[in-house]
């Protein structure tokens, strides 16, 4: 596997969700840039999706519970080519396809809209269902938050995927330790969540969620998986990738300045 | 008005023969499955039917993913855990997505009886119909029931049918022309039009009849469809009458009632007298009487058309 190519891509990535925030004014770099990996290892490699084919039948399907990192799958939407990298620059405006939470209907190859934490998964588990009445060979991805997973709803859904034997289903957990108010552990402990998951008949695996070797290889294993959801325990780092932003909290939900927009993506190595 | 049939029998009933040829039908539940009847449907087509457990925030999230996966659900539970716990799911994963979703609850209003106030649900027209593109529909027996659940399952989005626990009087005929949207005019009356929903239809008939005797000419319309609402039947009713009660197993406060007035307000100005829940809960007994105590029967109705006559 040539891990450059996918570093590149994800590097690309983050500095579009650095330039579109910047432009917004508001929004949620954090927990973007620390997915950031996780949703090009999805784009660029395991899922079975189409750019010129959004809707072809057959395709896997990605659903991002935690609907604020909406920017990260908008950029890597763009980079793989549903649209141009410049039409996400109008994040959040009055108008703009690209809502501060993605809309399913305003902008191509989004499944779902989401942004209410929680409903993603659970939309995931109908999906994934579908699927298998129909005998379609689509996988369903979703990726949550780790604070996402205070919410009740998301083990209502566990618990009937496991029931429904759900194994064309998989959950990325974005594990960066860090909510709104602060560290999971102070805010409401999560941890352990992968006994959490186990416990609710799910397949677990555990990996750095900033590794590609270890992301494609959790995705192989998962589809080898029969007989139970997967659930991944992505270990990340929020806003990865930008010196001053990882593993801040208050990186959440707030945008750069512009001095601040340029030093990452300098640091990222793109173009200011 | 010989039988009395619940509406919820009506459902199941409805389900069973539109599985037969929608093949795209899926039904849900939330462990209610024999209360809501769906269990009918459970058992004709066990592959089509999936019991969520005690989830109703699931329940309706998943019934989304099906449903933007191309399928019709119809997801039923009762209505205050319906439209209430589920309610911001309905909204977000359902109505802002416009999917194929019909929530269909049962053991609404004051008519669950016994369970008492955390099973009665007064809110839950306000909710839904407070959705952007949610339709909204409370049939009044056992026969629209039917004939509106095949329309509602029929159309593509999101959809709420309120749905009763109590068996009710059947007065509709089966050749009688039910159409979602559309109004049906009952009785055509002078002096004064009651503008009823669900089970205070029948109510507000037995309450013409008698108001007859006295010499008041009372019209009676059944207003099913609480969204779209058929604004220009309440526009007839009120120039025609200039008056008018509406009867509803609500909360006054943001269901009917308020519906009716939000029309008439604005196209044509009316005194409005309102049947239904007052802002207060309910409380555990027989289901007729609990409508007397809370002021929900044809007694009720007359006394608030004398009191505007």
């Amino acid at each position: 596997m040539d891990k450059k190519y996918f570093e590149d891509i994800a590097a690309k990535i983050r500095v579009d969700v650095i330039r579109a925030i910047y432009h917004a004014g508001s929004g949620h770099p954090g927990g973007s840039l620390s997915a950031a990996d996780i949703v090009t290892a999805l784009y660029f490699k395991e899922m079975n999706i189409d750019p010129k084919n959004p809707d072809k039948p057959d395709r896997d399907k990605f659903i991002l519970s935690k609907g604020h990192a909406g920017p990260v799958q908008y950029a890597a939407l763009a980079e793989r080519g549903y649209y141009p990298v410049e039409d996400m620059m109008s994040l959040r405006k009055l108008g703009s396809p690209f809502q501060g939470h993605p809309n399913m209907h305003k902008v191509a190859g989004i499944e779902m809209s989401t942004g209410s934490l929680g409903q993603g998964i659970s939309v995931s588990v109908g999906m994934a269902l579908a699927n298998k009445i129909d005998g379609n060979p689509g996988r369903i991805y979703t990726l949550l938050g780790d604070g996402e997973i205070q919410e009740g709803l998301v083990w209502e859904a566990a618990m009937s995927a496991a029931h429904y034997k759900l194994d064309n289903l998989v959950a990325i957990l974005d594990y960066n330790g860090l909510q709104i108010d602060g560290p999971n552990e102070k805010v409401m402990t999560v941890a352990p969540v992968d006994e959490k998951f186990r416990a609710f008949g799910w397949n677990v695996i555990v990996i750095d969620g900033h590794d590609f070797e270890e992301i494609f290889k959790a995705f192989d294993e998962a589809r080898e998986c029969k007989g139970k959801p997967t659930a991944i325990i992505a270990k990340t780092h929020k806003g990865k990738g930008v010196s001053f932003m990882e593993d801040e909290a208050g990186w959440h939900g707030k945008a750069p300045d512009e001095a601040q927009a340029k030093q990452a993506v300098e640091e990222l190595g793109g173009e200011w | 008005m010989a039988d009395k049939i619940a509406t919820r029998a009506a459902y199941g009933k409805t389900l069973v023969k539109l599985g037969e040829t929608n093949k795209d039908l899926i039904v849900m539940d939330a462990d209610l499955s024999k209360s809501t009847m769906t269990a009918e449907f459970a058992k004709a087509y066990p592959e089509r039917f999936f019991n969520m457990g005690i989830a109703e925030q699931n329940l309706y999230g998943t019934a989304a993913g099906l449903a933007l996966s191309g399928k019709t659900v119809c997801a039923s539970t009762f209505a205050m855990f319906a439209a209430g716990r589920a309610f911001e799911i309905i909204r977000n994963s359902i109505g802002y997505t416009g999917a194929n979703v019909k929530v269909c609850a049962t053991h609404a209003g004051i008519t669950v009886g016994e369970d008492g106030a955390s099973h009665q649900t007064f809110e839950d027209i306000a909710l839904m119909r407070t959705i952007p593109g949610m339709t909204v529909v409370n049939p009044s027996d056992a026969v629209s029931a039917e004939k509106l659940l095949e329309q509602v399952i029929g159309f593509k989005g999101p959809a709420y049918v309120r749905l009763g626990r109590a068996a009710v009087p059947v007065f509709y005929n089966e050749e009688d022309s039910v159409t979602l949207g559309k109004a049906n005019v009952l009785r055509e009356g002078r002096d004064v039009t009651v503008i009823a929903t669900g089970i205070m239809v029948s109510e507000a008939m037995m309450a013409a009849a008698q108001l007859a005797e006295e010499g008041i000419d009372v019209g009676v319309v059944d207003m099913h469809t609480i969204k779209p609402l058929d604004e220009e039947a309440i526009v007839k009713a009120a120039s025609t009458t200039g008056k008018i009660v509406t009867a509803e197993e609500h909360s006054v406060i943001g269901g009917l009632g308020s519906a009716v007035a939000e029309v008439t307000s604005r196209l044509c100005p009316v005194r409005i007298e309102m049947v239904g829940q007052h802002d207060t809960y309910g409380e555990s007994g027989k289901p007729e009487e609990l409508k007397e105590k809370y002021g929900m029967t044809a007694a009720d109705i007359v006394k608030a058309v004398r009191e505007i006559y």
